[in-house]
């Protein structure tokens, strides 16, 4: 697909030569004044309930990748948008070639030649590939019309520089995602910029394009081009990190050469924190049967997911695995006819969640403000949504009914908010994850789906919610957990299936598994493992 | 995200500022014109908005579901020529009248099956409904009005009960009904929770297209009900009336306070609304405004006041 790398061709683009430092410095997380690099010293930042960064020091040099690996909450994209100007730090300083620099706005970034591409790619897709190239810089074409054919020679001209063969006049829309991250490449490129931050940007790219992606990270580093480039996938970073650093909640732990460390040296880095005292975990002997499924691609011979009385059961893979697509297929969110499912022995289809609903699941979204809220809605309102026909006669809502049953939710789950009437979107991330947890357990729901249930809730609120999943749990409730933070999974969980690329690759009992073998499963590292469980079936 | 104390004014004002406007209307008319403020008149006030204020309330369950209906004004004139043909043909005003309620039904069961079902935005549906109702109306009269000065139709324009008008009887009748759905059943919390989240809405079990359906047939029968008002009032069936009734019903809702983006709106906002937009006309006919003026001013003003809304909304954020 593409031509031969040309990286001289670079130069009348890119305002800082080859000339550059390639070979990578010294790997000290702390020299940061070194002459020619971005560097960040001390920087902190919190959130309300969480200190997403607490003292980061760390740099990229010019014709480097520096890749930064951590669990979910670990801080690295609060880290990118810091560069990138989109968030600003509570102290810290950052420096460009040993000059302090202040980041106000991604426009201030973009003019001192960070540019940062994240997975939601902004591209126009109505545009052609060249338009999006020269968006907001139009001028540079021509003062009112613009030129198609002067349009195209500078499209080429950035293209051939980095030795891409992508055609200039196809619409964006139509490019593969490969494609439109290499034009967002070319686009930062074009700009001199000096920095590229990039946020899993393999995420969801196939085999052959993330080939494709890193041969152009090579062509970069030879141009010069610093690069910062954030990742869950760990088999990735053996192919073009020229350094590495761990971060772990909001620190910088580990900084060093790529190569330094091996595979579980670095996992054991990325998960090691304390287990165990954070997550009050009880264990119930499990009861009766209530759900089984399957992954829905396997086929037969797959392994079959199985959720009991009193049982947490952990749904553990990377980042796109499929884990969510398989729960909300169970539930009804998106319904699929070839997934049938045993709902307490009976096999069923779930045609919608209201069926969900009503075969006793209930589901809290791993995407709360679009699929669990209904902002600008009472939290009594949000309670009490689902069983606003059982309080009704005739229609007629029975409001003291509602209430009652509101306040008794809000007491039980502690929902802390100035009344039942206050707007729902008013209350703190933990305190609307209760609320939406509230309305399955108002509808008496019997499998419960929590997804991601903790992410972007502070530390307080997530042990509620484990004391809610144990209080659950007791009352002979199943719930089914999917979370990326392994620790939590691991912790939470009586028995773990790892999803990878849509199919369960291994049921694990709790008592003989580790993050690591988790971790393992999940890039996909395991599969040959359990080829016999029926994986490889189809 | 942050939990900020409310101090009771601004809250009061964030979410009755378009009361602060109405009273700041009426207090400005009764200042320049005495005849203003009597009760005459503000009789007259009432009938002149009922039959926008009863369209409105149709509106404003739609408009909170995140939808629009462009085709009431094609509608109001589609009932009452329907119902027209049905007196004069049968002499039941009574017949007359269910007919037109239920064409009104209909259509906005069209409009509702095309928006819930088929998923077309409810801009193009009512859109392509305002010319299709528009169109029958003209074909089935043949484009002429149809007079007729007899028939028990005429009071629900003219009649008075205890010297109130009965369009304003109907009017109270609607708003108290609309308010109490909303507010009180299961429908109308729904009503809300599609506006608010359409999703989150669809995953708590919710049937998302009946809901939308619902709403779209409530404003059709809403529509028609204004239709045979009218229809009373004037004493004839007019294949051409009701254009731009659309834009004073959105209006009046958006004054009301309810947002076009779903979620959040009253009856007693449109209410008010309707009011805002009725005292304004009033006013400038008492004060004999040129009706030409009268069109910009109306508009200045319904900028200005949605302005005012939206910052003691921003403020009280």
């Amino acid at each position: 697909m593409d031509s031969l790398e040309t990286p001289q061709g670079a130069s009348g683009l890119s305002a800082q030569g080859s000339a550059d430092s390639r070979q990578s410095e010294p790997g000290q997380p702390t020299s940061g004044l070194s002459d020619s690099g971005l560097s960040v010293l001390g920087i902190s930042k919190g959130f309300p309930g969480v200190q997403a960064l607490d003292d980061v020091s760390f740099s990229i040099h010019s014709g480097e990748v520096h890749v930064i690996l951590g669990e979910n909450g670990a801080g690295k994209s609060t880290l990118l948008k810091i560069l990138s100007g989109a968030l600003q730090p509570d102290s810290g300083r950052i420096l460009l070639d040993g000059k302090e620099i202040s980041l106000r706005t991604p426009g201030t970034a973009s003019q001192v030649g960070i540019a940062a591409i994240y997975q939601e790619l902004s591209l126009v897709p109505w545009l052609s590939v060249a338009h999006n190239l020269f968006l907001g810089r139009e001028w540079m074409i021509g003062r009112f019309l613009m030129s198609r054919k002067i349009l195209k020679e500078k499209a080429e001209e950035v293209f051939a520089a980095l030795g891409l063969s992508l055609d200039p006049g196809a619409l964006t829309g139509d490019l593969g995602m490969a494609e439109q991250q290499l034009v967002e490449i070319s686009r930062a490129f074009s700009r001199n910029a000096r920095f590229i931050l990039m946020d899993e940007p393999t995420a969801s790219l196939t085999e052959t394009e993330i080939n494709l992606l890193f041969g152009k990270i090579e062509t970069l580093k030879k141009a010069g081009v610093g690069i910062l480039y954030i990742s869950h996938r760990l088999e990735e970073i053996f192919r073009i990190a020229d350094r590495v650093t761990v971060m772990r909640d909001g620190k910088s732990v580990y900084s060093g050469a790529a190569g330094e460390l091996s595979l579980p040296e670095l996992i054991s880095r990325m998960v090691g924190r304390p287990i165990g005292n954070h997550y009050p975990k009880e264990t119930i002997a499990p009861g009766n049967l209530l759900l089984e499924a399957k992954d829905g691609v396997s086929g037969e011979e797959g392994l079959t997911f199985s959720l009991r009385q009193g049982e947490v059961v952990g749904l553990a893979g990377l980042v796109g695995a499929g884990r969510t697509e398989w729960a909300r297929k169970v539930f009804g969110a998106d319904p699929d006819s070839n997934m049938r499912i045993k709902v307490s022995g009976t096999e069923v289809s779930v045609a919608s969640p209201r069926h969900g609903r009503d075969l006793g699941m209930g589901m809290v979204p791993e995407n709360r403000k679009e699929h669990g809220l209904i902002s600008g809605r009472s939290v009594l309102h949000n309670i009490t949504i689902t069983i606003i026909e059982w309080l009704s006669n005739l229609g007629i809502v029975d409001r003291k009914r509602q209430s009652d049953i509101s306040s008794e939710f809000i007491k039980k789950l502690s929902i802390k908010c100035p009344s039942d009437t206050a707007d729902i979107s008013t209350l703190s991330g933990g305190n609307q994850q209760k609320a939406v947890l509230a309305k399955w357990l108002a509808r008496k729901g019997k499998i419960i789906i929590l997804d991601e249930p903790t992410r972007g809730i502070d530390v307080g609120a997530k042990f509620e919610m484990y004391q809610q999943m144990n209080s659950l749990c007791r009352e002979g409730k199943g719930i089914i957990l999917i979370s990326s933070d392994l620790p939590e999974l691991l912790s939470m969980s009586d028995r773990v299936y790892v999803m990878h690329e849509g199919r369960f690759v291994a049921a694990l009992d709790k008592k003989d598994t580790s993050q690591e073998k988790i971790l393992e499963y999940a890039s996909g590292l395991g599969a040959k493992n359990t080829a016999r469980n029926g994986s490889k079936g189809l | 995200m942050k939990m900020l104390p409310r101090s009771g004014l601004s809250k009061f004002m964030s979410r009755y500022g378009s009361f602060g406007v109405l009273f700041v209307i009426t207090l400005a008319m009764s200042l320049a014109n005495k005849s203003f403020l009597t009760v005459p008149n503000l009789v007259n006030v009432a009938r002149q908005v009922s039959i926008n204020t009863i369209i409105s309330a149709g509106m404003t369950f739609i408009i909170i579901t995140s939808g629009i209906d462009l085709s009431v004004g094609s509608l109001v004139a589609l009932s009452s020529c329907v119902a027209m043909i049905i007196i004069e043909a049968t002499g039941s005003s009574l017949l007359g009248i269910v007919t037109g309620i239920l064409i009104g039904g209909a259509a906005g069961a069209f409009n509702g099956a095309f928006v819930a079902w088929a998923g077309i935005p409810p801009f193009i549906v009512t859109l392509a409904g305002l010319t299709i109702y528009r169109g029958i109306a003209l074909i089935i009269t043949g484009g002429t009005p149809i007079i007729r000065f007899e028939g028990g139709f005429r009071s629900l324009g003219q009649g008075a009960l205890l010297g109130i008008p009965v369009p304003v009887i109907i009017m109270i009748i609607v708003v108290i009904f609309m308010h109490f759905l909303l507010t009180r059943t299961a429908f109308g919390t729904h009503v809300y929770s599609v506006g608010g989240n359409e999703e989150a809405s669809r995953l708590s079990g919710i049937k998302v297209a009946k809901v939308k359906f619902q709403v779209y047939v409530m404003g059709g029968m809403l529509t028609a009900l204004a239709g045979m008002v009218l229809m009373g009032r004037l004493s004839s069936a007019q294949p051409n009336t009701g254009e731009g009734f659309e834009l004073d019903a959105i209006a009046t809702v958006i004054l009301g306070g309810t947002s076009l983006m779903g979620g959040r709106g009253t009856i007693w906002g449109t209410l008010v609304g309707a009011f805002i937009i009725g005292i304004l006309n009033n006013g400038f006919n008492l004060m004999a405004v040129d009706a030409h003026f009268q069109l910009v001013a109306k508009g200045v003003i319904i900028l200005l006041a949605v302005l005012l809304d939206r910052y003691l909304k921003r403020k009280q954020a």
